[in-house]
């Protein structure tokens, strides 16, 4: 017999399944490359509260340290995907002279 | 045309030490928690990375003034060394030694001769991910 928190949580990590779903819909689909790295980013938020639910689930803290980990990733990812976007590099070789 | 990025500038000026001190944090837990020099040391070049992207690489150069051939070359140079002590002890290959210490703040710790080795290889990941970013990044 599953206590009420356990329902919650897995109702939670469905309703999050499904968004992910439609999160791949996008990362497929998607028309213009801004798209898709939003798309991408939207996908490690939702990892991000796969695993933070998970967490709960089983009742340990160990996963605490890969949803930070997941998450510096991710955001590092967004950062050069919109570097890249923006001015066509990720890393400069010299920018102090313009 | 010059790019307005105070944004990202300030914010990674914050980012940068909140990814180092994680870094530290996840190479310390190692061994008996998840984590380790392998984790650590992709973390801590995360962190330059993303320095590189804020900044450009001569000033991430002067920044950090750190040649990263050398810092490989240190770090195999440890693992090597940490797995060879147990061989002129007259033990096998890699074997591990561990005691405790009563430490002045820590308390009671226990202090493994892997931790050595972890830190080679730390080095190791640090160095080569480095070695092979700025020289694909670096290129015209």
């Amino acid at each position: 017999m599953m206590t009420f928190m356990q329902i919650i949580i897995i109702i939670c990590i469905v309703a999050i399944g499904l968004a992910m779903l439609g999160i791949v819909y996008r990362l497929i689909k998607g028309p213009t490359a801004p798209d898709r790295v939003i798309a991408l980013d939207a996908v490690g938020v939702a990892i991000i509260a796969l695993v933070g639910l998970f967490s709960i689930f089983v009742g340990t803290s160990f996963y605490i340290e890969i949803i930070l980990l997941l998450a510096i990733l991710s955001f590092i990812g967004t950062i050069a995907f919109a570097k890249f976007l923006e001015k066509g590099e990720i890393i400069d070789r010299d920018n102090s002279n313009q | 045309m010059k790019l307005n990025n105070v944004i990202m500038r300030t914010m990674t000026q914050m980012v940068f030490f909140i990814i180092f001190l994680f870094s530290i944090h996840i190479f310390l837990a190692g061994h008996f928690a998840p984590g380790g020099g392998f984790v650590g040391g992709l973390l801590m070049s995360c962190a330059i990375v993303l320095l590189l992207i804020t900044f450009d690489l001569k000033t991430v150069q002067t920044l950090l003034p750190i040649n990263y051939m050398t810092l490989t070359a240190i770090g195999l140079a440890l693992a090597l060394l940490t797995a060879c002590i147990s061989a002129f002890a007259g033990e096998a290959f890699f074997t591990h030694y561990f005691d405790y210490f009563t430490l002045p703040l820590l308390g009671k710790t226990e202090l493994h001769t892997a931790m050595l080795f972890d830190t080679g290889v730390y080095l190791v990941v640090v160095g080569v991910t480095m070695i092979i970013i700025q020289s694909i990044g670096g290129d015209e």
